[in-house]
C-alpha cells in the first residue's frame, strides 16, 4: 500500500505546525521521520491517524484520496499507530487490548475469550512476537507492551504502521528486536512510517528518511547520508556534534555514597544498597532505561525522601538525614528531571527563580524582607553570563522556551560555589544549540573541580560527557564502566545482565567472535530474551569508540527521550509555553 | 547490608499480614470479653415464619459459651493468618469466619436470658429490604465510575425517584407507571449530572453533591406545596405487595428471606445479574471499562468515549430511580420530606467497599442492610445498652473490616476526569 501526503498544513493559532508537507511512503518501505522535538512530526502523525484534521492538503491511499476524520477511519484505510505513550489499559490482558474495539463475540455480546486468545496468539506468532494474551498489561516490560501495540495495529490489518519515537523508552537491546520486528514486517510487504530524532537509529533502519524542520521538509536523504548532514538539515546549521572535553583530572573522593536504599512501592526497594563515589572534577554518568531508580537516587541525595539504609557522605560529612536545604548548603547543586515540575515556579520572574534556593539569606534579603535591587542586580549579571534568551529579569520563566529555562536552572545551581551538581536528564527536551551550551558548562563545572553527577536515559549523552559509567537497573547499579565501553555491553547492564556476563560479552563482541543474536544462548541470557530484551545485534550499530568522541552524541538526542508527557501528545498542548511545542527553542535561540 | 535490606523490603508485607491477623484476634478478644463475659443464660434463635407449610423448631444456645468459642475459632484464624500463607479464597474465608462469629456471638448476647426469641428470619429479611436501595444505589454507582464519571448524586436521584414514584403511582393509580417514573426520574438527574460532568466539565464531585442539595430542596419545596396540600390525590400511593416464587418460596429459611418479597427485590436481584455480566463478560463492558481506565486508548480505536459515558450515566440514574421508587412505593408507602436520609452515600461508600464491581457492592450493601435489620430487631428484645449505642457496633465492625482486612481499593483509572479531545 503506498501512502501520499500532498500538502499537508495544519494550524495551531497562529502557529504552522505543518507547513504544505509533501511525503510518499512506498510500499515495503521504512520511511524515517527525522525531526527535532517541535519540528512537526506529532502533528503530522496526528494528522494520518485522524487524531488532526488537516488545515490543507490531502492524503492518498493507492492514489485515492483520504477523509480521516478519526483514528477508526485510519484504522478501516488500513493505517496503525503505536503511540510513544502506549494505548494501553493496564488492568486488562493481551488478548483484551488488542481485541479492544474489534471484540470476537458470541452471542449478546458475550466475549468468546477463547477465539479471542487464538488469534492473538496466531497473530503474535506469525510474526515472532511472543505475547501471552493472558498476561495482564501492567506486569509486562515496556519492549513487550510495544509488541502488544504493533499485534494490536496488525489485527487490524494495518498497512502501514506508524511508530511514533518507539526507541524512547527501550533499552538498546529492545531496540534492537524492535528493528528486528520491523524488517520482519516490511519483508511481508507493509510499509512503516518511524519517527525518531536518533540521527544512528534512522541511519540503521530506514529506507528512506524525511528530515522535518520548523512544519517544513527540508529534505529527503537515503539513510547512507553522515551524521552531520543530517544534524545540519536537522537544526538547520552546521552544529557542533561533539563536546570538545578535556581528560578529567579526578582529585579526592568528593560524594561517598554508601549502600543507600529508598523503600518503593509494595514491598520492593526503589533503590536497592547503591554505592558509588564520585571524585573532585570527575563526572561519573549513570546510565538506565528511565524508572529504574534513577528518580529516587536524585531525590535521596537531595534529601526529598528518606533513605531507609545506607550512607551520603559529602567531603566526609555526614548528610544522610540531612535536610534538603542543609545539602544545599554543604555544596550540592541540583538540576531536577522536570524542569517544569521540579525545578522552577513558572509563574515566578526570571529573577526570583535565579534566587530560590538562597532567597533567604543576605544579601538578597535582610529581616523579612527581600532585597529587590541586589536581585534584579544579581539576574541581569546571571541573564548575561548564561546567554539567558528573555525580554526582562521580570519576565515570568513559564513563557521562556525549554532551553532558556533549562538555563535558569543551570545558572541558579552553578551560579553559586557548589561542590557537587547532580544533573538529571539534563538536556531533555532542549534544542541542539542548548544542549551544546548546557554540556559546555557542565564540562566546566567539572574543570573547576567540582564533582558531576549525570543522569541520563540518553546513552549519547552518557558517552557524551561521562568520565565513568554507572549502569542502573531495577534500583541497583548493575556495574561501573570506562566511557569506551561498547554500547551493546551498557545496553546488557541496562536490561539487567550481570556484570560479569555484560563484561563476557562486551570482551567478546570487542573481538568479534558473536555475531548478533545467536550469541544470546552461548551467554545463557535467554532470561533476557523472554522479555524480548533481545541482545543487540553487533553487526552494523558498533559506535566508535569514545576516545573518538562520541559521534553524532549531541545532534541525535535534541528532542531528549520521551521529550514530556504531554507536549507530544497533542496539538493543543504544543501550542502553550510548555517548551516542547512546535516552536521550542525557535523563537528565543535565534540564529 | 544484605539482611537490613531485607528486613526493610519484607517490613511492608509483614505489616499487612499482622495487621489482619491482629483484627482477627481483636474480633475474638471482643467475642469473648464483651459478648462471653456479659451473656447470662441462653439465646433463642427463632426460624419460623408466620404460615410456613414447613415448621423449624427454635434453635436454643448457652450464650456465654456459644460467644467464648466463636471468641476462640476468631483468635485461631488470627494466628493461623499470622503464621500460614494463604491464597486470596483463604483469606477471604478468614474475614467470613472472623465476622459471621462476631455477629453470632453479638445476637447470642443479645439475647441472652431474654425470654423473646430473636427472630432469624426476620432479621434477614429486613438484611435483604433494607439493602435493596443500597444495591440499586451501589449499581448505579458501578455504571457511572466504570465509565469514568464519578457519581455523587446517587442520593439525589433515589430521592427524586421515591418522589415521582409516589406522586405518579398516586395520581393514575398505577403501581407501574409509578416504577417507571421513578426509574425516570433518577435517569433525568443522571442526565444532568451526564451533560454537566461531560460536556461542561464540571467538578464531578461538586457537582454531584449540587444535584443532592438540588433534588433536596425541589422534592421538599414541592411536598410542601402539592403533596401536603392535596395528601390523597399525590401523596397517597398503594405499595406493591409481595410475590411469592413458587418452590423457592418454600424452602424453609431461605424461602421467606430471598424469594417471597416485592418486585424490587426480583428486580434488584436481575440488575445485579445484568451489571455483573454485562460489565465483565461482554463487549459493551469491556468498552466501559476501557473508557473508564483509558479513555484516550478507547478512542484511539475507535471507540465512542463520550457517547459511552453519557449511556453509562443515564442508566445508572435510572437504576438509581428503581431504587427511590422501592423508597415509596416499595416500602413506607408515601412520600416523605428528604426520605433518602443518606442511603445513597451509604450506597456509595459500598460501591468502594465492593471495589467497584457489582458483586462485592452487593455484598458491601447487604453488610449494611444487615445492620439496619439488627437495630430495629434489637429495640424489639430489652438489650441493657442503649439502642444508639448498639446500632454503632454493626458500623464499627464495618470500619474495621474495611480498614483491617480489606486492602487497597483501585478506582478506575480516568473515573472523574472529563475527556477532551486533543
Amino acid at each position: 500500500m503506498k501512502l501520499e501526503l500532498k500538502g499537508i498544513t495544519k494550524r495551531y493559532g497562529s502557529l504552522v505546525a505543518n507547513d504544505h508537507i509533501d511525503l510518499t511512503v512506498e510500499q515495503g518501505q521504512i520511511h524515517a521521520l527525522l525531526g527535532e522535538n517541535g519540528a512537526g512530526k506529532t502533528t503530522l502523525v496526528n494528522v494520518l491517524y485522524g487524531l488532526a484534521q488537516p488545515d490543507e492538503g490531502e492524503i492518498l491511499i493507492d492514489g485515492q484520496p483520504q477523509h480521516l476524520g478519526s483514528p477508526s477511519h485510519a484504522i478501516k484505510a488500513g493505517i496503525g499507530m503505536v503511540h510513544q505513550h502506549f494505548m494501553l489499559v493496564p488492568v486488562f490482558t493481551v488478548a483484551e487490548n488488542v481485541t479492544l474495539g474489534m471484540e470476537r463475540t458470541r452471542v449478546l455480546g458475550l466475549i468468546d475469550r477463547r477465539r479471542t486468545r487464538r488469534d492473538v496468539r496466531e497473530l503474535s506468532e506469525r510474526y515472532g512476537l511472543q505475547v501471552n494474551p493472558d498476561t495482564l498489561v501492567e506486569d509486562l516490560p515496556v519492549g513487550v507492551q510495544q509488541r502488544v501495540e504493533i499485534v494490536k495495529a496488525l489485527l487490524r490489518e494495518a498497512n502501514v504502521l506508524i511508530l511514533d519515537e518507539p526507541t524512547s523508552v527501550l533499552t538498546p537491546g529492545e531496540s534492537q528486536e524492535l528493528f528486528r520486528i520491523m524488517r520482519e514486517l516490511r519483508s511481508g510487504g507493509r510499509s512503516i512510517v518511524f519517527i525518531s530524532h536518533k540521527l544512528k537509529e534512522v541511519q540503521e533502519i530506514a529506507d528512506t528518511i524525511t528530515v522535518i524542520r520548523r512544519g517544513r521538509v527540508v529534505g529527503q536523504r537515503p539513510p547512507t547520508t553522515s551524521d552531520a548532514e543530517l544534524a545540519s538539515l536537522m537544526v538547520g546549521r552546521s552544529v557542533q556534534l561533539r563536546v570538545t572535553k578535556p581528560p578529567a583530572s579526578p582529585g579526592d573522593v568528593r560524594l561517598d555514597v554508601q549502600g543507600l536504599t529508598v523503600a518503593g512501592e509494595e514491598d520492593k526497594s526503589a533503590l536497592d544498597e547503591v554505592s558509588f563515589q564520585v571524585r573532585a572534577g570527575e563526572i561519573l554518568g549513570v546510565a538506565g532505561v528511565q524508572g529504574n531508580g534513577q528518580t529516587e537516587l536524585c531525590e535521596a541525595l537531595l534529601g526529598l525522601v528518606p533513605a531507609a539504609a545506607g550512607s551520603v557522605r559529602l567531603e566526609g560529612q555526614d548528610l544522610t538525614h540531612a535536610t534538603p536545604r542543609q545539602r544545599l548548603h554543604s555544596g550540592v547543586g541540583y538540576i531536577p528531571e522536570d524542569r517544569q515540575e521540579d525545578g522552577l515556579v513558572a509563574g515566578f520572574s526570571v529573577g526570583e527563580n535565579l534566587i530560590l534556593d538562597v532567597y533567604n539569606e543576605p544579601p538578597y534579603s535582610s529581616g523579612i524582607a527581600l532585597d529587590r535591587g541586589t536581585i534584579n542586580k544579581t539576574a541581569a549579571e546571571r541573564v548575561a553570563d548564561f546567554d539567558i534568551r528573555t525580554t526582562s529579569t521580570a519576565t515570568p520563566v513559564g513563557t521562556l522556551s525549554g532551553g532558556n529555562q533549562q538555563k535558569v536552572i543551570l545558572a541558579r545551581e552553578i551560579g553559586r560555589d557548589v561542590r557537587l551538581l547532580v544533573a538529571s536528564q539534563p538536556t531533555r527536551g532542549l534544542d541542539v544549540g542548548s544542549i551544546e551550551f548546557v554540556h559546555r558548562r557542565i564540562v566546566e563545572e567539572r574543570d573547576q573541580g567540582v564533582a558531576v553527577l549525570i543522569i541520563s536515559s540518553e546513552l549519547d549523552e552518557i558517552y557524551a560527557l561521562s568520565d565513568r559509567i554507572a549502569v542502573m537497573y531495577e534500583g541497583k547499579i548493575t556495574g561501573f564502566r570506562d566511557p569506551d565501553v561498547p554500547p551493546e555491553e551498557l545496553g546488557m547492564l541496562m536490561a539487567g545482565a550481570s556484570d560479569a556476563d555484560a563484561a563476557a560479552f562486551g570482551a567478546a563482541a570487542d573481538h568479534g567472535q558473536i555475531a548478533g543474536g545467536e550469541a544470546a544462548d552461548e551467554t545463557g541470557l535467554m532470561e533476557a530474551g523472554l522479555y524480548g530484551v533481545g541482545l543487540p545485534g553487533v553487526a552494523g550499530n558498533r559506535r566508535e569508540p569514545a576516545d573518538e568522541g562520541p559521534a553524532a552524541g549531541d545532534g541525535t538526542h535534541a528532542d531528549g527521550s520521551d521529550g514530556s508527557g504531554s507536549g507530544s501528545q497533542s496539538g493543543g498542548t504544543q501550542s502553550g509555553g510548555s517548551g516542547s511545542g512546535p516552536a521550542d527553542d525557535s523563537g528565543a535561540d535565534p540564529e | 547490608m544484605t539482611t537490613l535490606t531485607t528486613a526493610v523490603r519484607s517490613t511492608v508485607a509483614v505489616n499487612r499480614t499482622l495487621i489482619a491477623s491482629a483484627t482477627f484476634v481483636a474480633f475474638g478478644l471482643a467475642d469473648i470479653l464483651l459478648f462471653g463475659l456479659f451473656s447470662h443464660g441462653d439465646a433463642t434463635f427463632a426460624f419460623a415464619q408466620f404460615g410456613a407449610k414447613v415448621g423449624v423448631p427454635n434453635l436454643v444456645l448457652p450464650a456465654a459459651p456459644v460467644a467464648y468459642a466463636l471468641g476462640a475459632v476468631s483468635i485461631a484464624i488470627g494466628v493461623l493468618r499470622a503464621t500460614v500463607p494463604l491464597s486470596r479464597a483463604g483469606r477471604r474465608a478468614c474475614i467470613a469466619g472472623a465476622v459471621l462469629a462476631f455477629v453470632i456471638s453479638l445476637l447470642c448476647w443479645a439475647d441472652a436470658g431474654n425470654s423473646t426469641a430473636l427472630n432469624v428470619i426476620n432479621l434477614l429479611q429486613g438484611t435483604v429490604v433494607y439493602s435493596i436501595p443500597l444495591i440499586l444505589g451501589a449499581l448505579a454507582g458501578v455504571m457511572c465510575e466504570r465509565s469514568g464519571v464519578i457519581n455523587i448524586a446517587i442520593e439525589g436521584q433515589l430521592l427524586l425517584g421515591a418522589f415521582a414514584a409516589a406522586v405518579i403511582t398516586s395520581a393514575f393509580s398505577s403501581l407501574w407507571l409509578g416504577l417507571i417514573a421513578g426509574s425516570l426520574a433518577g435517569g433525568l438527574l443522571g442526565g444532568v449530572l451526564a451533560v454537566f460532568a461531560i460536556k461542561f466539565l464540571v467538578d464531578q464531585i461538586i457537582l454531584g453533591v449540587v444535584l443532592n442539595v438540588f433534588a433536596s430542596g425541589l422534592t421538599g419545596y414541592l411536598y410542601d406545596r402539592a403533596l401536603v396540600p392535596y395528601q390523597n390525590r399525590l401523596n397517597s400511593p398503594v405499595t406493591f405487595s409481595s410475590v411469592k416464587i413458587p418452590l423457592l418460596g418454600d424452602i424453609p429459611i431461605i424461602g421467606p428471606v430471598f424469594f417471597d418479597s416485592t418486585i424490587f427485590l426480583y428486580i434488584t436481584y436481575a440488575m445485579i445479574a445484568l451489571v455483573q455480566v454485562g460489565l465483565f463478560r461482554t463487549r459493551w463492558g469491556l468498552r466501559v471499562r476501557a473508557v473508564g481506565e483509558h479513555p484516550t486508548a478507547a478512542d484511539t480505536v475507535g471507540i465512542k468515549v463520550l457517547a459511552t459515558r453519557y449511556r453509562n450515566v443515564l442508566m445508572g440514574g435510572l437504576i438509581a430511580g428503581i431504587g427511590g421508587a422501592f423508597l415509596t412505593i416499595g416500602q413506607v408507602g408515601s412520600f416523605g420530606k428528604d426520605m433518602s436520609s443518606g442511603e445513597g452515600y451509604i450506597a456509595l461508600a459500598a460501591m468502594i467497599f465492593g471495589r467497584w464491581t457489582p458483586l462485592g457492592a452487593t455484598a458491601a450493601a447487604l453488610l449494611f442492610g444487615f445492620s439496619t435489620s439488627l437495630q430495629s430487631i434489637l429495640a424489639t428484645l430489652n438489650v441493657p445498652i442503649p439502642s444508639n449505642i448498639l446500632l454503632m457496633a454493626p458500623y464499627i465492625v464495618t470500619i474495621v473490616a474495611v480498614a483491617g482486612l480489606v486492602g487497597k481499593v483501585r478506582a478506575p483509572k480516568a473515573d472523574g476526569q472529563p475527556y477532551v479531545k486533543a
